[in-house]
């Protein structure tokens, strides 16, 4: 089944007015139900954009979209994606169980029945003793866990995420990476996740979709092929390696066409 | 609240400064009264240098011993009675004011947040509302409030007062509450959007909490505003039983006895730190589980 369905989407801001700006042009992805799918790209190439347009957070210029089978904005209305950004972004005057409650006191559930959930979501991110805390009583691995916590609080199928380990230092990254992988394994969760990290893309993903910028659009999509079960052997295996490598190049490769189209010659 | 011995040692700092800084006060007074000429003089052909006559400046003394004695000679209540007594109304009619005010300017707040061009239409006439004097207000009100009588409902006379409060006290809340209500982070927002919350939901679970920070010394300002709205507004429409009245009653006997007026002078200013304790007790309770850098 696909969770994701794009078809030629394009997103276009002040279309008519001086500084239009072609963030998307042209997009064309498949999402599979479970699978893991990285954006990578350099600022301005519309990675975010077209993670935002998933969630009707904003709405496409042109082409079709469907999530888990339906219009973007249903798919929103019914609460089927959760969120996660860079910024954990929970309420500080709100503990943690009261965060993670949010979306479910949204979507009016009952109190014992949100309490349970909550619980479940603790446990779910291993901070189980944590309920009663104060968001600024958590470090910041702490509190994006707590973040991922409330975004799959609904249990949605669809998990958007914008650099959310972008905040971290690489040591706590690295265990949140683990973290994710294992979450999104126990809840089946679709994941559509946007970042700078060419390593962290690689690790996480099925497939990486590379992205270029003037105007927005993808270039190639690395098949990763690194198996469902990832851990430190993944990180040193030569597999890992030539992913690494292969999206490396996928980038630089635009970078020298961006250098030609401006006619530097840099080597 | 439990008390923990750091705060318990910062309450009595915090008592030992306040005491410091009355005998400061009192000292200056005294100093001066001992110094100064018995009659006022001129430097420079301006009369600047005050009376230190008892006439003029009553000694610190004499304005508490003032307090123990009746109100009017043969008279069994002492002034202490009837200042706590005046107190205690203008008290419960500035609380009332302070309350109207809140959700007057909350109320705006909310609409100018969620309506951009009520915020053009509306703020600059929020702007000119408290540039009219209080005292031009008070006689317009208080012949409507004589005149209307909504649903049979008569307006006394201190509903007008707790209006005129009112009137100081929305002021502040509404510009901090349409401040507030707009700064919210955009994460937060896409968060709510992502969510599918209505406007509604949003509102009453994030904007309204993530306001409070700013909302805060907004409510302290309303609270002395309503203080002084009330107090004005007493005198200006001719309400007894109140402290500002009472002020005007005893600076009417000022030539007799100089020391009267400072007893209910007192009155006012116990009213304004009581308000003052309101809104600090408010603040703990608000900010009870927030980060301290928030909370100060």
């Amino acid at each position: 089944m696909t969770a994701v369905e794009i078809r030629s989407l394009s997103k276009i801001f002040n279309a008519d007015g001086a500084n239009r700006v072609e963030a998307l042009v042209d997009v064309n992805l498949d999402v599979a139900a479970g699978e893991f799918i990285s954006l990578i790209g350099p600022s301005g190439c519309g990675k975010s954009t077209l993670l935002r347009l998933v969630g009707d957070l904003l709405t496409p210029t042109s082409g079709e979209l469907t999530v888990n089978g339906k219009s973007a904005h249903q798919a929103r209305m019914d609460q089927d994606y959760g969120m996660a950004f860079q910024q954990a972004g929970l309420f500080e005057w709100r503990n943690v169980q009261k965060n993670i409650e949010l979306p479910l006191e949204l979507k009016g559930w009952d109190k014992s029945k949100r309490a349970a959930r909550a619980q479940e979501m603790l446990e779910l991110v291993k901070l189980p003793e944590f309920a009663r805390h104060m968001p600024w009583q958590l470090s910041g691995g702490m509190q994006q866990r707590i973040a991922i916590a409330r975004a799959l609080a609904a249990h949605p199928r669809l998990l958007l995420m914008d650099e959310p380990f972008g905040a971290l230092d690489e040591m706590t990254r690295e265990h949140m990476q683990d973290e994710l992988l294992r979450i999104c394994a126990e809840t089946a969760t679709t994941v559509v996740f946007v970042t700078h990290s060419i390593p962290e893309a690689v690790y996480l993903s099925d497939r990486v979709v590379v992205m270029s910028p003037r105007p927005g659009r993808i270039t190639k999509i690395v098949e990763t092929g690194l198996g469902k079960v990832r851990n430190e052997e993944t990180r040193r295996s030569d597999t890992f390696h030539h992913r690494v490598i292969d999206v490396r190049e996928a980038l630089r490769g635009m970078h020298d066409e961006d250098a030609r189209l401006v006619g530097r010659e840099d080597r | 609240m439990t008390l923990s011995p750091t705060a318990l040692r910062q309450g009595a700092r915090k008592t030992i400064m306040f005491v410091i800084a009355f005998g400061l006060v009192a000292g200056a007074w005294e100093g001066y009264k001992a110094i100064g000429p018995e009659r006022s003089s001129k430097v420079f052909g301006w009369k600047i240098i005050p009376s230190a006559s008892d006439q003029a400046m009553p000694h610190i003394g004499s304005m508490f011993s003032r307090l123990a004695k009746p109100e009017v000679r043969g008279n069994g209540t002492t002034i202490f009675h009837a200042v706590a007594l005046a107190t205690w109304y203008s008290f419960r009619v500035a609380l009332f004011a302070l309350v109207l005010g809140v959700i007057v300017g909350l109320l705006l707040g909310v609409v100018m947040a969620r309506f951009r061009i009520t915020e053009r239409a509306l703020m600059p006439y929020l702007i000119v509302s408290q540039t009219i004097p209080l005292i031009a207000l008070a006689p317009v009100l208080v012949s409507w409030s004589g005149r209307l009588k909504p649903f049979g409902f008569q307006f006394e006379k201190w509903m007008t007062a707790a209006m005129l409060g009112s009137f100081l006290a929305f002021f502040p809340i509404a510009v901090a509450s349409v401040r507030g209500l707009k700064a919210v982070k955009p994460e937060s927002l896409e968060l709510l959007d992502s969510c599918a919350a209505s406007w509604w939901q949003g509102l009453i679970k994030v904007r309204l909490p993530s306001s409070v920070p700013m909302l805060l010394p907004a409510l302290k300002l309303s609270a002395a505003n309503a203080v002084i709205g009330v107090l004005v507004s007493e005198i200006s429409i001719g309400l007894k039983f109140g402290i500002g009245r009472l002020i005007l009653s005893y600076s009417q006997d000022g030539s007799s006895d100089p020391a009267k007026v400072y007893t209910a002078i007192f009155g006012a200013a116990v009213l304004g730190l009581v308000m003052a304790g309101l809104v600090v007790v408010i603040e703990r309770t608000l900010t009870r589980n927030r980060p301290k850098e928030t909370a100060r």
